[in-house]
C-alpha cells in the first residue's frame, strides 16, 4: 500500500512537472510579453533601454534557462508576483482556491444527492418508464452548454423573479455569501448531475445483476434492504472512480460558472490572468489547479481501496 | 407444395429475421431507437439549413452582416423572423451562419480526434508493452487534467510568435482550424481506449494469427484484418464526440478565445448575451438552444448506433 502510494505520488509529480514545462513554454508564446507592455506604456524607451530591461528580467536568456531559473525559485518558495494585483501570487491564489473548492464541493454533493435517488429509481426496472425518464434527464444534463444554463438561470432567478443576485461575492455575513453562492452552485450542479446519473445508474444496474443480489431477494429481504445493504456499496466503486477522473471536468465547469457569476475562484482568476497578460499568475494558478485535481484522483484511489477490500495494490 | 417444402420456405424467410446480413441486422436494431432516428433527422435538417444560409440571404435580400440601424434588438417581425441582435443584424441569418461554423468545427474536430485516437489505439493495442503503457498513461493524464484552462492558454497563443505571418495568423480560416486542432488535442482519448481494447481482443483471434503465420506484416494485419473489425467502436466514439467537441468549441468561443467575431458561431453569439439579458433576452436563448439540440441529438444518435452496431444487444 505504501509502495503503491509512493508510486502514484511520484507519477503525479511527473505529470505536474511536464505540465509546468508545457505551460511555461506556451506562456512564452502569448501576446504581449512584459517588455512589449513597457514599450507601449513609455514610448521614450530606446533600443538600449529595451536590451537593458531584458537583461534585468533575464528575458535575454534562452527558454530552458529561464525555465530552470523559474523552477528553482518556485521550489525554494518564491512563486513570483502577479502583474494585475501587484502582490505575491500565493496571496491571491490561496483564498480563491478556497472559494473554488467551496463551490465545487457544494455542487458535487448536491449532484450526488440528486443522482442517488434518481439512479435507484431507474435501476429498479431497467428499460421501464422511470428508467427512460431518468435516462432522458441524464442525456439532457450532459448535453447542456454550461454557460447557457447559467445565463438561463440568471434570466429566471435574477431578471424575471428577482430572487437572487446575478453575480458577485456578497459582502459581509453568511447570508449574503449564501445568496450569491446559490445560483453558481445550482448551475454547476445541473451541469454535472447528468454525468452522475449516468454513471451511478449504469453501475447500480450492473451491481443488481450479481448472484448475491438474487440470493438476498430469495431469502426475503425487502427491496430497500437489498439496494442499500447489498448493491449500493458495490455500485459506488466504479462511480467513485469515474467521478474522480471527472474532477478535472468539474474544475472546467467551475471556471465557466465562476466567470459568468463573477465568483472569485481559481478558474476565473486563471481566465482573467490569461486575458490580462498576467502570465505568472496564470502559470502558478494552472499548476495549483492541476495539483488539486491530481490530489483528488489520489484520494479517490484511497476511497476505492476503502470501498473494495478485494483491491490489491502492487 | 409439400409440408417439408413449406417448412424450408418458412425457414428461408425466417432466416433473415434473427440473423440476416450484418447491415440488415444493423438497420433492424437501429430502428428500435426512435430517438436516434429523430436525432439523425434533426442533425441532417440543421446541417441542410446551415448549408443553405447563402440561399436564405438571397431570398431575404440582405446578409447576416447587414446592419438595420432602425431595428436594433428588435422583436420578431415579417422582415426579421427571429428579430435582430443589439447591432441590428438579422438573428436568423446569424444563427444559420453560426451553424455552418459550429457544425463544421464539430464534425472536423470529431474526425481529426477519431483519426488520432484510432492511430494511437491501434499502436498501443498491437505493439503492447512500453508503448501501450506510455500511451495509456498519456490518455489518463489528458483525461484527468483541468482541460479548459489549458485549452484557454493554447487558444491565447500568439501565432505570429510561432513564425506565421500576421495576415495568415489573423485570418478567420486559421482561427477556425486552430480551434479544430486544439479541441482534437484533448478529444482523442476515448477513441484510443476503445480501439486499443478492441485490438487487444482481436489480435488473439485465429484469423489474425493465421494471417501472421502466412507472413503478413504488422501494417497489413492492422489495416486489412484488425481495423475493419474495430470500426464499430470508432464510429460510435466519433458520433459521441461530436457533441463534446461542439460543447467545447462553444465554451471557448463564449469565453472569447474560440471562433472570433465577426465570424459568428453559436458560442460567440452568446458572449454578449449576458449584458443584453434585460433588453433582449431571446438573443441569449436561440444560440444556446441550437447548441443544446445539436449536442443532445449527436448523443442520442451515438447511443443508438452503439446498440445497433453491437451484435450482442440482439435479445428482444
Amino acid at each position: 500500500m505504501t509502495a503503491y502510494l509512493a508510486r502514484r505520488l511520484a507519477e503525479s509529480l511527473v505529470v505536474l512537472f511536464l505540465m509546468s514545462v508545457v505551460v511555461y513554454a506556451l506562456i512564452g508564446l502569448m501576446p504581449g510579453d512584459p517588455i512589449d507592455l513597457m514599450i507601449t506604456a513609455d514610448p521614450n524607451l530606446t533600443q538600449q533601454d529595451v536590451a537593458r530591461l531584458k537583461a534585468l528580467y533575464g528575458l535575454d536568456e534562452p527558454l530552458h534557462e529561464r525555465y530552470w531559473n523559474w523552477l528553482t525559485a518556485a521550489l525554494s518558495g518564491d512563486l513570483g508576483y502577479s502583474r494585475l494585483f501587484a502582490r505575491p501570487v500565493e496571496e491571491i491564489l490561496l483564498p480563491r482556491l478556497g472559494n473554488t473548492l467551496l463551490l465545487m464541493g457544494l455542487a458535487f454533493a448536491a449532484a450526488a444527492l440528486i443522482a442517488l435517488p434518481g439512479a435507484m429509481l431507474a435501476a429498479r426496472r431497467p428499460g421501464g418508464a422511470a428508467d427512460g425518464a431518468v435516462n432522458l434527464a441524464a442525456f439532457a444534463g450532459i448535453s447542456l452548454p454550461p454557460f447557457w444554463l447559467a445565463i438561463l438561470l440568471i434570466m429566471l432567478f435574477s431578471v424575471t423573479l428577482g430572487w437572487l443576485p446575478a453575480g458577485g461575492m456578497g459582502e459581509g455575513g453568511v447570508v449574503a455569501t449564501a445568496t450569491h453562492l446559490a445560483l453558481p452552485v445550482l448551475a454547476l450542479t445541473l451541469a454535472s448531475v447528468g454525468g452522475h446519473l449516468r454513471y451511478l445508474r449504469a453501475s447500480l444496474i450492473e451491481a443488481l445483476r450479481a448472484d448475491h443480489i438474487r440470493t438476498a431477494r430469495a431469502k426475503g429481504l425487502s427491496e430497500p434492504q437489498v439496494v442499500w445493504g447489498h448493491a449500493l456499496r458495490n455500485a459506488l466503486i466504479p462511480y467513485v472512480t469515474i467521478l474522480a477522473l471527472d474532477f478535472g471536468t468539474l474544475f472546467s465547469g467551475a471556471l465557466v460558472t465562476e466567470t459568468i457569476f463573477g465568483w472569485l475562484g481559481m478558474g476565473k482568476t486563471i481566465y482573467d490572468a490569461i486575458l490580462g497578460n498576467d502570465y505568472n499568475l496564470a502559470l502558478v494558478g494552472l499548476l495549483l489547479a492541476t495539483a488539486t485535481v491530481l490530489l483528488a484522483n489520489l484520494l479517490a484511489d484511497l476511497a476505492y481501496a476503502w470501498l473494495d477490500p478485494r483491491v490489491s495494490y502492487r | 407444395m409439400s409440408d417439408s417444402g413449406l417448412r424450408l420456405a418458412a425457414e428461408a424467410r425466417g432466416a433473415a429475421r434473427p440473423g440476416g446480413s450484418p447491415s440488415q441486422a444493423f438497420l433492424r436494431r437501429f430502428r428500435r431507437h426512435p430517438l436516434a432516428l429523430v436525432s439523425l433527422l434533426v442533425l441532417l435538417l440543421l446541417g441542410a439549413a446551415s448549408a443553405s444560409a447563402p440561399l436564405v440571404e438571397q431570398a431575404f435580400g440582405f446578409t447576416a452582416e447587414d446592419i438595420d440601424l432602425l431595428a436594433r434588438s428588435a422583436p420578431p417581425s415579417a422582415k426579421h423572423p427571429l428579430g435582430t441582435d443589439e447591432l441590428g443584424r438579422d438573428l436568423l441569418l446569424r444563427l444559420l451562419h453560426g451553424g455552418r461554423v459550429s457544425l463544421l468545427v464539430g464534425l472536423s474536430a470529431a474526425l481529426v480526434s477519431a483519426t488520432i485516437g484510432t492511430a494511437l489505439g491501434l499502436l498501443a493495442g498491437y505493439l503492447g508493452g512500453r508503448v501501450d503503457a506510455l500511451l495509456m498513461r498519456l490518455a489518463d493524464s489528458v483525461i484527468a487534467l483541468p482541460l479548459l484552462p489549458l485549452l484557454i492558454v493554447l487558444a491565447a497563443v500568439d501565432l505570429t510568435k510561432l513564425g506565421l505571418s500576421p495576415e495568415l495568423a489573423n485570418a478567420s480560416s486559421t482561427n477556425l482550424w486552430r480551434i479544430v486542432l486544439i479541441v482534437s488535442l484533448v478529444g482523442w482519448t476515448t477513441t484510443a481506449r476503445l480501439v486499443r481494447g478492441t485490438v487487444l481482443s482481436l489480435r488473439a483471434r485465429e484469423y489474425v494469427r493465421a494471417a501472421e503465420a502466412l507472413g503478413a506484416g504488422p501494417a497489413r494485419i492492422l489495416w486489412r484484418h484488425i481495423l475493419p473489425n474495430a470500426l464499430s467502436p470508432v464510429i460510435v466514439a466519433t458520433t459521441l464526440s461530436i457533441g463534446n467537441v461542439i460543447l467545447l468549441e462553444s465554451v471557448l468561443s463564449f469565453l472569447g478565445l474560440g471562433i472570433q467575431p465577426p465570424l459568428p458561431s453559436w458560442g460567440n453569439m452568446l458572449t454578449g448575451a449576458q449584458e443584453t439579458l434585460w433588453s433582449a433576452p431571446m438573443l441569449a436563448v436561440w444560440p444556446g438552444l441550437l447548441i443544446f439540440v445539436t449536442v443532445i441529438a449527436a448523443n442520442f444518435l451515438g447511443d443508438g448506433l452503439q446498440d445497433a452496431l453491437d451484435p450482442r444487444t440482439e435479445r428482444r
